[in-house]
């Protein structure tokens, strides 16, 4: 009989999973801007490194910004859930905390995971290119997902772990959109920007030609079959969501469900037209859903702290 | 310091990097300074992670059996502006004067009845196919894409060494070494603009498209392969896959009623555009090899009916014969009124009176080419050849003049190249791409450079042990600004970043010791 969960769990999962999934996003958008500013014979690193900085919601410093200390911060920052390093360490401790939910095999992928990126650390730093880092991030998380997929039974702690990942799944879908829409002179071009998202290859065989328009974040928005795209993801958390509490007058299903509808019947001409006010309302709803997820599922506090009366 | 370049000696030939030595070229003093500091087993690790991840990605090639990684060098090949707009008008004419040429000798034969070129040429040569005359291909366009192959003589002056206008290859192993370079050497690229090769795919398609059949609303393209035992399998797939169109083989494809389909779990699909990868004489066991079975029967006869267009024609091999190369200069006046870009390698003509002894009396210091081989083969450099070779050649040449070529030897161009712990030199060429979609010859900036990795050597193909480079045009300057508006500094946005994991309250001695 273990057909419940403790909310601490629930928790620990719920941020498990959206962990992975923006360290795996962060280290796509991460490559996608390193690609292009390697490639790009017209470009002002500057400039591209702030809107990285502003889209992913972390302080720009005074000075001048490169790519270099983009990466000591996105990527290689251990004590910042924000960067790709303190998500893994934050998703292994998350695991670890809700070790008896998830299974062996999951948070051995995670735990070694966290003990093979610094010697991958090392050598990005050494040769100048975190290709392979990034690399092994992406598989492991891939891994990890996989592991998820094959060895979770479909319950409650499974449905945690999907909602967490969906819901930063667009989340960063989101960001990595928001760099081209709001500030084009200086983010990766739309092909890269498919190709960050691991959709070049689905894109071409839906359109049959190349990301050269606002197609594109068409198809990161709207498309139904692809598993990244913010209408797919949507989906997955509300599926999860209505197996997990009350069908109706949900508070965390609500701002998702409503967005998902409309994204649902949006027609091409609208979407472009609203595109900005789109995204801004697609990462304010999805903040909406977990804070109310938050509320509802994990009341749990933390520890109480007592002192002593006249100590 | 001791340094990797240390003990780089120049060899008889133009040098890519230097121009006396220790003397580099503009174009690579960013490139020298960041490797000069380099240590040799820095640069080993390099390459071997380069090595792994073609292995990974499936960039091999079979050599003796084996499967291979894409041998890449570290080192880039660099054009600068100028030469590379040099280059790139020269290949775009000569593409233009071999379309005109392919245009004339499968309709008017304009250029036979002026003398311009003999009747011979076109009427022995085993790459003619009467039933291509006559078909009128979408926008004249016969030459889909083109792989001319260039060298630089001693004097730095680029040469066109052949024309390859059936089924060039080699363009994925463009796109696949910058994506190798930029990933595991992001530091040199650090200096200079390079102009990006990820464009190609589109332009392939779009030219691709634009040959469609007239009064097709969305045409199919389709990439025809031989098959995975193809040794250009991995190209004709990554082409395929970064234009999202599908992959067929012969089998997978049906033709009836001078249409062709392809067969599909949605049922049978109209096809508009074969893009094929397999050589004239497999494509259709009905009109040409009987025996061909990764061939589609009928494919031709759809061609012929105007319901299908394939790229490239069938028949090009006439103009890239050997011994038609010979003739191009004359057909780039005759056709076009201009005077060749890019000059060719001095050439003798055996099958021409008089041509014939004076190759015969030297054939100890040319080059002598079968005119119908490719990837190297049969190629017989006469100052390196011992005397039973040579005298197998001269009665070769003797027996069928027609089927030879012979060249003065040029001393390829070297580049420096990573050989154990040092650089040395070694001789390149260039395989520019063009895709021609019939208003415009667009030419891949850059292309393939080939390396031949035994010193002295002078065959660069991977065939024959060749490795590549990765091949950098240099962008002009700031004037190509990218036109996109600027916008202010953005906003930051709102972030929820989340609890990260750690124990709010620690205590010690919860436990029993």
């Amino acid at each position: 009989m273990n057909d419940v969960i403790l909310s601490r769990i629930a928790e620990a999962l719920t941020w498990t999973g959206r962990y992975v999934e923006r360290a795996d996003a962060t280290g796509r958008i991460l490559d996608a801007y390193l690609h292009r500013l390697l490639e790009d014979p017209w470009r002002d690193e500057d400039a591209a490194c702030r809107s990285l900085y502003a889209i992913l919601g972390v302080d720009a410093p005074d000075q001048h910004c490169d790519m270099r200390q983009v990466l000591d911060r996105l990527a290689f920052d251990a004590d910042s859930t924000g960067s790709i390093e303190g998500a893994l360490g934050a998703a292994r401790l998350n695991a670890r905390s809700a070790r008896e939910a998830v299974s062996s095999e999951m948070w051995e992928c995670l735990n070694s995971t966290w003990h093979a990126l610094a010697d991958q650390r090392t050598a990005a730093r050494r040769t100048g290119g975190p290709y392979a880092y990034l690399e092994l991030v992406r598989r492991r998380a891939a891994l990890f997902f996989g592991l998820a997929d094959s060895t979770m039974s479909r319950d409650d702690s499974w449905r945690f772990v999907v909602l967490g990942r969906s819901l930063e799944r667009v989340d960063m879908t989101v960001r990595l959109l928001s760099v081209r829409v709001l500030d084009a002179a200086h983010a990766p071009d739309w092909p890269t920007l498919l190709s960050a998202s691991g959709a070049d290859e689905a894109y071409a065989r839906v359109h049959g030609g190349f990301g050269d328009s606002p197609k594109v974040a068409e198809f990161l928005l709207l498309d139904r079959d692809f598993p990244r795209s913010a209408l797919h993801a949507l989906t997955t958390a509300e599926e999860c969501l209505a197996a997990l509490g009350r069908p109706r007058q949900d508070p965390a299903r609500r701002p998702i469900g409503a967005l998902r509808t409309h994204l649902e019947y949006l027609d091409s001409a609208s979407l472009e037209a609203g595109l900005p006010t789109l995204l801004r309302d697609l990462q304010r709803a999805c903040m909406a859903s977990a804070e109310a997820v938050a509320e509802k599922f994990f009341p749990y506090q933390g520890p109480v702290e007592w002192a002593q009366e006249g100590a | 310091m001791a340094d990797i370049f240390d003990a780089y000696a120049l060899a008889d030939a133009w040098d890519e990097m230097f121009e006396r030595p220790g003397e580099v070229r503009a174009a690579y003093e960013p490139v020298l300074a960041a490797l000069q500091p380099i240590e040799p087993a820095e640069l080993r690790f390099r390459a071997d992670q380069m090595a792994r991840a073609f292995t990974d990605r499936g960039v091999t090639y079979a050599f003796a059996g084996e499967e291979r990684p894409w041998p890449l060098d570290l080192v880039p090949r660099i054009l600068d502006a100028l030469e590379w707009d040099l280059i790139q008008r020269g290949v775009a004419q000569r593409v233009r004067a071999l379309e005109a040429y392919l245009a004339d000798a499968y309709g008017p034969c304009r250029a036979f009845e002026d003398g311009v070129v003999p009747w011979r040429l076109l009427l022995n040569s085993p790459h003619f196919h009467r039933s291509a005359h006559g078909v009128e291909p979408p926008g004249g366009v016969r030459i889909h894409v083109a792989g001319i192959d260039l060298v630089r003589d001693e004097a730095g002056a680029f040469r066109v060494l052949e024309d390859n206008v059936r089924v060039p290859s080699g363009v994925s192993y463009v796109i696949e070494n910058r994506r190798a370079m930029t990933r595991v050497f992001p530091s040199l690229f650090a200096e200079q603009h390079v102009l990006p090769v990820d464009g190609y795919a589109q332009k392939l398609l779009a030219a691709l498209r634009a040959a469609a059949p007239g009064g097709i609303g969305d045409p199919r393209v389709v990439v025809l392969t031989p098959g995975p035992n193809n040794a250009a399998y991995f190209e004709h797939a990554l082409l395929a896959r970064l234009m999202g169109v599908q992959l067929v083989e012969g089998h997978d494809l049906v033709c009836r009623g001078n249409r062709v389909w392809m067969r599909t779990t949605r049922g049978e699909m109209p096809v508009h555009v074969v893009y094929r990868r397999l050589d004239d004489d497999f494509l259709d066991p009905l009109h040409f090899r009987p025996d061909s079975v990764i061939g589609c029967p009928g494919v031709m006869g759809a061609a012929m009916a105007g319901n299908v267009t394939l790229a490239n024609a069938v028949g090009n091999g006439i103009a890239d014969d050997k011994l038609l190369y010979t003739y191009v200069p004359d057909l780039i006046r005759y056709y076009l009124g201009e005077e060749p870009v890019l000059p060719n390698v001095e050439s003798f003509r055996p099958d021409e009176p008089g041509q014939l002894e004076a190759v015969l009396d030297q054939i100890d210091q040319l080059v002598v080419k079968p005119v119908d081989g490719a990837g190297g083969q049969g190629i017989v450099i006469g100052p390196k050849a011992d005397r039973e070779t040579l005298e197998r050649t001269r009665a070769a040449v003797l027996a069928d003049p027609r089927g030879w070529i012979a060249q003065r030897p040029v001393a390829l161009s070297t580049s420096p190249t990573l050989a154990g712990e040092r650089m040395a030199p070694r001789h390149i060429d260039l395989r520019p791409f063009a895709v021609n979609d019939g208003s415009e010859v667009w030419v891949l900036p850059g292309g393939l450079t080939r390396v031949a990795l035994q010193e002295g050597n002078l065959i660069v193909n991977s065939s024959q042990g060749g490795g590549s480079k990765d091949t950098w045009v240099l962008a002009e300057g700031p004037a190509e600004q990218r036109h996109e508006e600027e916008s202010g500094p953005l906003e930051k946005a709102p972030r929820q970043l989340g609890p990260d994991g750690t124990r709010t309250v620690v205590q010690e001695g919860a436990q029993q010791q």
